[in-house]
């Protein structure tokens, strides 16, 4: 490990401590919230001087995008402020963080030195297998994208479906919205009356979505896939409906297609599965799809897979958004 | 010195101005007065900083691949930054916020 | 040792910043944060362990010998999404949560209910 990428990550380091510890003095949520944005862009710089650039990528749009818009809405439905917290909460919690940060540093020193060429991680044959055996089974250059789509679907159509279960559960939670609540007032967004942002962000809306796209698409030769691409996506619609409104994003993007599309993306992943079996194949064994060109069925495998995770999760992020911001404010 | 290098070096140059100007906008962002002077500062490593060390980085890029990509980053920054800027200010306005007038204690 | 370990050693503090926010705070939405924190930490050390002295991002490419693991990334990246997924299940409890008593504040809650089981 050379000198430099050791000075950047201590760098980074140290503004990540500096945050956490501001996260937990601040009794002022807004600014809370926006230093955990800050902390998840400094850990996606973190990832990439780890080597992880889609992992980078997914946390600064989702740590840094998705999440504090979400956080932002959340707070301007509750109270912004904490109270002071009672100093018999304090102790306790330190020392308990104290002596398991202590345990965890003590088992540390089991582990293999940072970096290292020799540790049992690199030293697996499955090591192999993934950097170069993929190159001629699956033949595509990102083997992030190979493990995920293909030789380990099974386990990313897991992770999808635990995704689409949370937004389920999201939706059922605040679905419901009393009409006639004289509580309730309806939330006006103004930000269209910013004559800049409108035009601005109109702009952006076709190259925003044109991303996505390419993200969704390039996966295969370059950092991105269904995640970011899905994440980005949703974002594009949050955009839409901070400055437009809520309404006029509903518009959009109504109600029962963000519905369709939660549950299409997920079925597209499990028709792959299904399909692949019907052909004579395991579940999710692309070379089923084209048995006289494997490596065209895994293209192919992977990127109907991809695609229904990119669906999936643009949907649910989207549909998240939108039933906070349907919430009307407690006056 | 050959031409590259000196093309290499200019790059340099430039980053480190970018920093530097980054680095003030840090600065006036601790020390200036009230929120509008502030949102000044912050709108200056956004435009100037940012696009000093993104112009030295095309300098400095491998191939044309990464010059399109960071010509593209450059693009959108520029449209974006000043939009942001704009957005804070205008929230700030809507909510009341005053202009800090000389004499003043420090907000 | 601290030469070759110090990096996981700092991961752990981070770790325990967000334990120590989860466990102090009595904001549920500071909670969730804090939460967010520990998550956060927790795949920077998953990371860690696929990092190779001098490797590269695990895109093949012609001329390049040392890749970094992939499988830590992938683990992560999927990980990343779902975090996301449950934070906002755990926001939208918390909507419901304020709607109900008032209030985010874990020990006012708790009153708030014990007060309406004596009432009832």
């Amino acid at each position: 490990m050379t000198s430099e990428i050791e000075l950047i990550s201590l760098v980074l380091f140290a503004i990540l401590v500096v945050t956490a510890i501001g996260i937990t003095r601040l009794r002022g949520l807004y600014g809370a919230v926006m230093l955990a944005a800050l902390f998840s862009l400094v850990i996606a710089c973190l990832f990439v001087v780890l080597d992880a650039v889609d992992v980078a990528f997914t946390e600064a749009a989702v740590g840094a995008g998705i999440s504090t818009v979400l956080m932002l809405t959340v707070l301007a439905l509750t109270r912004a402020r904490e109270a002071v917290t009672p100093r018999r909460r304090l102790w306790p919690a330190g020392i308990g963080s104290v002596l398991t940060g202590g345990l965890l540093i003590y088992g540390s020193q089991d582990l293999p030195a940072f970096g290292a060429r020799d540790s049992p991680v690199q030293r697996h044959p499955i090591t192999e297998a993934y950097l170069l055996e993929s190159q001629n089974d699956i033949g595509v250059p990102n083997t992030v994208t190979s493990v995920l789509a293909s030789y380990r679907g099974y386990d990313t159509f897991g992770e999808l479906a635990v995704i689409f279960t949370a937004g389920t559960a999201v939706l059922l939670l605040l679905s419901y919205v009393p009409r006639h609540d004289p509580d309730f007032e309806r939330r006006k967004l103004l930000l269209a009356d910013y004559r800049i942002l409108r035009v601005v962000s109109k702009i952006l809306f076709p190259f925003i979505f044109l991303f996505a796209l390419y993200v969704q698409f390039h996966g295969d030769y370059g950092p991105g896939g269904g995640f970011q691409a899905g994440v980005i996506f949703a974002s594009g619609f949050v955009l839409y409906g901070l400055v437009f409104g809520i309404d006029n994003a509903r518009r959009v993007v109504p109600r029962w297609l963000l519905r369709v599309l939660i549950s299409s993306g997920l079925l597209l992943y499990g028709g792959v599965g299904l399909t692949s079996m019907l052909l004579g194949g395991t579940f999710l064994d692309y070379d089923a799809l084209s048995p006289s060109h494997p490596v065209m069925g895994q293209h192919v495998g992977i990127l109907l897979v991809e695609l229904g995770v990119g669906i999936t999760v643009a949907g649910v992020m989207t549909a998240i958004f939108f039933v906070f911001a349907d919430r009307r404010v407690l006056q | 010195m050959t031409a590259p290098s000196l093309v290499g070096s200019a790059g340099g140059v430039l980053v480190l101005v970018g920093a530097l100007v980054t680095l003030s906008g840090g600065v006036g962002l601790l020390r200036m007065p009230d929120f509008y002077s502030r949102v000044h500062a912050a709108g200056l490593t956004d435009t100037a900083g940012v696009g000093l060390i993104a112009l030295g980085l095309i300098l400095r890029a491998p191939d044309w691949g990464v010059v399109v990509r960071l010509l593209f980053i450059l693009l959108f920054l520029l449209l974006t930054s000043p939009t942001a800027t704009h957005a804070l200010a205008q929230a700030a306005r809507r909510d009341g916020v005053r202009v800090w007038t000389d004499g003043e204690p420090r907000r | 040792m601290i030469a070759t370990h110090y990096i996981y050693w700092l991961i752990i503090v981070l770790m325990m910043s967000g334990l120590y926010i989860v466990l102090s705070h009595g904001h549920l939405l500071k909670k969730l944060i804090g939460l967010n924190v520990f998550q956060a930490a927790v795949f920077l050390l998953y990371v860690s362990f696929g990092k190779v002295a001098g490797g590269t991002a695990p895109i093949v490419a012609p001329g390049i010998e040392t890749y970094s693991h992939p499988l830590p990334a992938v683990l992560v990246l999927t990980a990343i999404v779902v975090g996301m997924a449950t934070t906002s299940l755990g926001l939208a409890l918390a909507v419901r949560i304020f709607r109900e008593y008032g209030t985010l504040e874990e020990d006012e809650a708790i009153v708030a209910e014990a007060s309406e089981h004596t009432a009832a």
